[in-house]
């Protein structure tokens, strides 16, 4: 009963890849995500693709469907002319993985150097009272399902990637304007911080964020407009300008490094330094980075493989019984001596205070 | 020993995608009406600004908009209402006062900063079609920081409107007193979306209300939030709305003061 | 015996929760609260558990709306709704601990729709006597789960600041699934599993595990699940020794949609059928007339035109037969298509296009209309719904003491929370109570596995051999090129799971059922995937299948043996409740690989909670004996209460 289409899906990984063509039966009603699933279940069923509800409400499915961010779960295949060829690709704003799959870590990363909402220190739960006029206008950021489609339809970031330290994106304005909005929040510094950590000055409000959420958050006329004219509430009135122009030149930082790119990586000690920006003109981009972020030395390594026991718990000291001469190392068997650099691991116990 | 906390550091690929854009649809369409429109629009404003004439009606007291008020020494002391204060060299527009603010005012206007970033600047042209520029520092340094001075320009449009709508007013004349004509209704028309379009300014939405934490507290700020909120969704029509009548408005009194044409009178 | 092929990533923790829904970061913030390294183990991306998709909101008796609200007759409810079969001290704790809990939310952020006077508010809802359900609009679910992943963000935050590292004290790990849970005698050493972005294993050593998995949807053709749902902690607590309960309670709506794909599994409300909607088969009958019970004949219309009036008078007239209970609709539409007058998705067809004018449908279902209009395109106002029984959710799991969450059974160090867990919810669920239920046991569990920890005298070890087991089974399937394709095997899976130990069970079937699953399970363990370890979707639902047979099986055996229909398990050849089977919860455990069903005496509740009840109503599902013992209790206390007064 169904009929056949043509797809034109990008399969590969960070090593690279092409669009490769498929037929596939495709029935009435049927959404994209229907047809990816088809194609796991018959053609390709190591199709790398994430999903989960598959009713839009999770945010998931996220993928580039001809050329646009969309949800895969809420693109129908009637929006599309029976003798169209479907391209479909990942997001291309985020390093990709597999096939469909990209790594979206960056959000968390912001997600993670946004301040949280700071309760009130004089109400007890259950305390709390807010009009629900007072709360509408942060719910409309909390219908946000994260599906990244605004961070990645976003140019700040998609045609820039040097500007993926210093600028937060739209999921993460809007949740600055959520908690500045917030009638309880306890923190005023909201503003600010958006303006100075979040990069929101990098934003030229072109609106492709507003356009492409699923969930059809105004994220410009509501959340970043509204943050922006906040900001000049504070910081933009002309005669304060012009005193910090003047008095205070060069002490606001315009932007400041926070964390890189990986994961558990923290403040870089580079960032005060002002190496960041484009350091010794090296065209290899990793070198850049790492150059950019100097030696990161709180990251998280691996603990090493424990010594192998025996089914009393105990090392196994006989040679009888074991594999090689003499005794298993303690630091445990995948650990040699040196210690590749990048495997030394310090914290310094003065770093907190260095940071703030 | 890659794990998710020891990924390798620095940029991971994305994916080689070659074709630049895959859209398919013609996403290339609404940057190239904005640039027809706008071009269009700002070649007959410059073109009727160094004019310096046709733009008073004496009869009628109609005045274009262009020339309110008409402030330098060359005005027709008719229609200089609020006094002449400037020499009248060619190069000075006759309403310099308002002029510049105007065009200010659209120029930091949050529609028209995404209309011209998307159309003459291409940064981007539409969505997830690529920025044709190879770095970007947005509104982070001078001079696009300037944009935050929104607020301050909205200010001078609101006393503009008033002296618009003061030419409006004014322009219910004839010679034997009272009168009421066609372009009556284009000066009135104009006005209201004038008014329309800067009430609906997101900085003005911010200043009425928009900065309060809790409405609950400010129920007619709210409720005046709330009005400016539905005009503000109409922001981007309103913008195009004045273009066309400001232009029209300004033809119109252009083509009764040359004498090609005659104002429709309704009384007197 | 040392040389594993495969070097494996450790970690060490103090406490791992398995699961990052609305129980797992719930139970993980408490851990870490309590001082606990904690490590979330969520199976797709952090804050994308299936808990969003609970609309309705979360029961708890706050009173915000009708102050005669409180926590004793939310317990009655919540005891009504399973149909006293719930472990009474869990339903105790759900309904005294649920406001708490819910106010605790507001402190991490949290916006509920509120009251005038600045109160969360309360909505109705099926089963709950008074407004209680705490919402957002239509997105509670969200709301909560947001909350809890912007509440572990804040307290990575902390750690930030006093130890340099957001990882510090609480650290998710996206995208990762765990395969087997490892012991050390009767003690939980560890949790072993593989990344899905890279395919690489990981040991995650920790003397106490946390499951708060979800539920096992996906073991059915039609269901509202997400593909996470395949039981997997319900299928590590069997195999790490611990007990599930309770499995033979399945929720099922009997109207989710069943065509077209896109809005599969999708419920359709209740109130479609309440506004006029009808049912009708594929030869056009409007059905339901002919499977009106004796015991409801006089309440139900007989013809079709005494139906039609009483949606405008219905002091007059009787009610259609739409409107009969849940399990009575899906017993109809399951024989409609069982007799092959179904559609070919396995449904029939929900009609109200041709009841209503487009423009009362829109105005009384906007939420419906919208949503079929924009996921497939479906216009209710024009076309009639294709719908069928759709598997939603699974009140039986993991064997818990009620206070601490702590799995019984032989193993120690294991606890379980939300939906994974059973006895809270009875043999039916109440709207409302999960997500309360997920906070108010998702803290407890964190909690006492957190003072389990503290409680141990040395850490349990990790056994090599345990791991190199582990590894060999996760890569079987990559290793093998002759087995099926796993696609096909979860297909007929579900055509078992669906056909058989359906919305309506029969002996018979039910016996066929576990022949097949038996034939099934030798399939299973020579299923093959094809590519290799990096994000290989076909590999992972290889290694899920494993866990969605065997929780099926304890589903199949329990469904077999359960001799009576209560709540959510409907027995069509014992259509009657049995208060002789009200005493007995069925047991479900592994002995080696087998399942093994035992029946266990429910334990007893207090005498001051059974005495919030009428014998009225508790006549109806106490066996006399029963009756008796609350006759006395009752006389005592008057007797007592006499002596006070003289």
């Amino acid at each position: 009963m169904g009929t056949k289409r043509q797809f034109r899906i990008w399969r590969g990984d960070a090593d690279g890849g092409d669009l490769q063509d498929y037929t596939v039966e495709v029935n009435e009603g049927e959404v994209v995500l229907d047809v990816i699933h088809r194609l796991q279940a018959t053609d390709a069923p190591d199709l790398a693709c994430r999903w989960n509800c598959k009713a839009g409400k999770c945010g998931s499915c996220s993928m580039e469907i001809n050329g646009m961010p969309k949800l895969g779960c809420m693109t129908r295949m009637s929006t599309f002319e029976e003798d169209e060829t479907i391209t479909v690709t990942p997001l291309r704003t985020f390093p990709v993985i597999r096939d469909l799959v990209t790594d979206v870590s960056f959000n968390y990363e912001k997600a993670r150097e946004t301040p949280a909402f700071a309760p009130p220190s004089d109400l007890a739960p259950g305390e709390y009272r807010m009009q629900q006029v007072d709360v509408e206008r942060s719910q409309e950021f909390r219908k946000c399902i994260e599906c990244f489609l605004c961070q990645n339809v976003c140019h700040v970031i998609r045609d820039h990637d040097e500007n993926k330290q210093a600028f937060s994106g739209p999921r993460y304005f809007i949740r600055a304007a959520e908690l500045d909005m917030h009638p309880l929040d306890a923190r005023t510094d909201r503003k600010d911080y958006a303006q100075t950590e979040q990069g929101l000055g990098f934003c030229n409000i072109t609106k492709c964020c507003t356009e492409v959420c699923p969930e059809h958050i105004k994220i410009t006329d509501n959340g970043i407009i509204p943050m922006k004219e906040r900001v000049v509430d504070r910081r933009y009135d002309p005669l304060v300008w012009l005193g910090s122009k003047i008095f205070r030149r060069g002490q606001v930082p315009q932007t400041s490094v926070t964390s890189g790119h990986s994961p558990g990586a923290v403040r870089s000690s580079a960032a005060s330094g002002g190496v960041h920006s484009h350091a010794g003109g090296s065209h290899d981009a990793q070198a850049e980075t790492q150059a950019q972020q100097g030696v990161n030395w709180h990251r998280e390594v691996p603990h090493p493989t424990a010594p192998a026991v025996d089914a009393s718990g105990k090392l196994p000291l006989t040679e009888l019984t074991f594999d090689r001469a003499a005794a298993p190392s303690p630091f445990g068997d995948d650990v040699t001596f040196p210690l590749p650099p990048e495997h030394l691991n310090f914290a310094h116990p003065e770093q907190d205070e260095r940071d703030h | 020993m890659t794990s998710s906390a020891t990924k390798p550091q620095g940029v991971r690929a994305r994916a080689a995608i070659a074709a630049k854009t895959l859209r398919t649809d013609r996403w290339w369409f609404a940057p190239l009406i904005t640039v027809i429109g706008l071009s269009a629009w700002v070649a007959y404003a410059t073109v009727r600004v160094f004019m310096h004439k046709w733009y008073w009606v004496e009869d009628y007291h109609y005045l274009t908009p262009f020339y309110s008020p008409c402030v330098t020494d060359r005005c027709l002391p008719e229609a200089s209402h609020f006094g002449q204060y400037l020499p009248g060299w060619w190069i000075i527009p006759d309403a310099a006062f308002t002029l510049p603010f105007l065009l200010l005012f659209r120029l930091t206007c949050y529609y028209y900063r995404k209309a011209y970033y998307r159309s003459f600047w291409l940064s981007p042209p539409a969505c997830a079609v690529p920025d044709a520029h190879a770095s970007y520092g947005g509104e982070t340094r001078f001079p696009l920081i300037v944009q935050n001075s929104h607020r301050y320009f909205f200010y001078f449009a609101a006393i503009i409107s008033l002296i618009n709508t003061w030419d409006a007013i004014a322009a219910f004349r004839s010679p034997e007193g009272f009168g009421f004509g066609l372009g009556n209704l284009i000066l009135l028309g104009n006005v209201v979306m004038l008014w329309a379009y800067t009430i609906s300014c997101h900085s003005c939405r911010h200043i009425i209300g928009g900065r309060l934490k809790h409405f609950s507290k400010h129920p007619v700020r709210y409720r005046a939030w709330g009005y400016v909120s539905w005009l503000n969704v109409r922001h981007m029509q309103l913008a195009w709305i004045t273009l066309g009548t400001l232009a029209l408005t300004d033809f119109y009194v252009m083509s009764v003061s040359a004498g090609w044409i005659s104002d429709l009178r309704f009384i007197n | 015996m040392t040389t594993t092929t495969t070097r494996i990533e450790r970690h060490h923790y103090d406490v791992v929760v398995i699961g990052a829904g609305g129980a797992g970061l719930r139970a993980a913030i408490e851990a870490r609260l309590a001082g606990k390294k904690t490590a979330i183990i969520s199976k797709s991306l952090f804050g994308k558990a299936h808990t969003v998709m609970a609309e309705g909101g979360a029961a708890a008796a706050m009173g915000n709306v009708n102050s005669r609200d409180n926590w004793q007759v939310h317990f009655r409810d919540t005891m009504r709704g399973g149909k006293f079969l719930n472990n009474f001290r869990m339903a105790e704790l759900h309904a005294k601990e649920a406001p708490q809990r819910i106010w605790e939310l507001e402190t991490y952020g949290a916006l509920f729709d509120r009251t005038k006077d600045g109160k969360i508010s309360q909505r109705n809802f099926g089963g709950h006597e008074y407004p209680r359900l705490a919402h957002v609009g239509d997105r509670t679910g969200l709301e909560l789960i947001r909350t809890l992943q912007q509440k572990i963000v804040s307290l990575q935050q902390e750690d930030k600041r006093e130890h340099g590292s957001y990882d510090a004290r609480i650290k998710v790990f996206s995208e990762t699934t765990i395969t087997e849970l490892l012991l050390d005698g009767d003690r939980i050493a560890g949790a072993f599993g593989y990344y899905r972005e890279s395919g690489e294993f990981v040991l995650f050593e920790a003397p106490a595990v946390v499951l708060a998995t979800g539920g096992v949807g996906r073991s059915y053709k039609v269901t509202s699940n997400s593909w996470e749902y395949t039981g997997d902690g319900h299928a590590l607590a069997l195999r790490a020794g611990a007990t599930l309960i309770n499995m033979e309670f399945l929720q099922f709506h009997p109207t989710g949609m069943v065509w077209p794909p896109s809005v599969k599994g999708i419920l359709v409300t209740e109130s479609v059928r309440g506004d006029g909607g009808i049912l009708k088969n594929t030869e056009g009958k409007r059905f339901m007339f002919d499977y009106v019970p004796d015991v409801f004949r006089k309440q139900y219309a007989e013809t079709p035109e005494e139906a039609d009036r009483w949606y405008t008078d219905p002091d007059n007239n009787r009610r259609p037969p739409e409107l009969l209970p849940r399990d009575e609709v899906a017993r109809a539409i399951n024989s409609e298509v069982k007799a092959g007058r179904g559609t070919p998705a396995g449904g029939v067809y929900l009609d109200i296009a041709s009841r209503l004018p487009a423009e009362e449908i829109r105005r009384r279902l906007p939420s419906m209309h919208h949503q079929f209009k924009g996921l497939a395109d479906v216009d209710i106002t024009k076309e009639p719904m294709e719908v069928g029984p759709t598997c939603h959710y699974v009140m039986g799991g993991v064997e818990v003491d009620p206070d601490s969450g702590a799995a019984y059974g032989s193993v120690r160090g294991l606890f379980a929370a939300g939906e994974v867990s059973g006895g809270m919810h009875g043999s039916n669920r109440l709207g409302g109570n999960s997500l309360s239920d997920l906070l108010v046991f998702g803290k407890r569990a964190g909690g006492h596995a957190a003072t389990y920890v503290d409680q141990l005298a040395g850490r349990p070890r990790v056994a090599v051999a345990a791991v190199e087991t582990a590894v060999e089974t996760a890569l079987a399937p990559l290793q093998r090129d002759t087995g099926e394709n796993p696609y096909t095997l979860q297909q007929d899976l579900q055509a078992v799971m669906g056909d058989l130990v359906g919305i309506i069970r029969r002996e018979a079937e039910l016996e066929d059922a576990l022949v097949r699953l038996a034939e099934l399970r030798e399939r299973v363990a020579k299923v093959s995937a094809s590519g290799g370890r990096r994000y290989n979707p076909g590999w992972h639902l290889a290694l899920d299948l494993r866990n969605m047979l065997v929780v099926s099986e304890c589903t199949a055996k329990a469904a077999l043996e359960r001799r009576e229909s209560r709540g959510g398990h409907t027995r069509e050849d014992f259509p009657t409740m049995d208060p002789q089977w009200r005493r007995v919860n069925l047991v479900c455990s592994l002995v080696g690989d087998t399942v093994r069903l035992e029946r266990k005496p429910l334990p007893k509740m207090r005498p001051e909670l059974i005495g919030l009840f009428d014998r009225a109503e508790l006549a109806k599902y106490l066996t006399d004996e029963e009756l008796t013992e609350f006759d006395a209790l009752v006389a005592a206390d008057a007797a007592a209460a006499e002596k006070e007064n003289d």
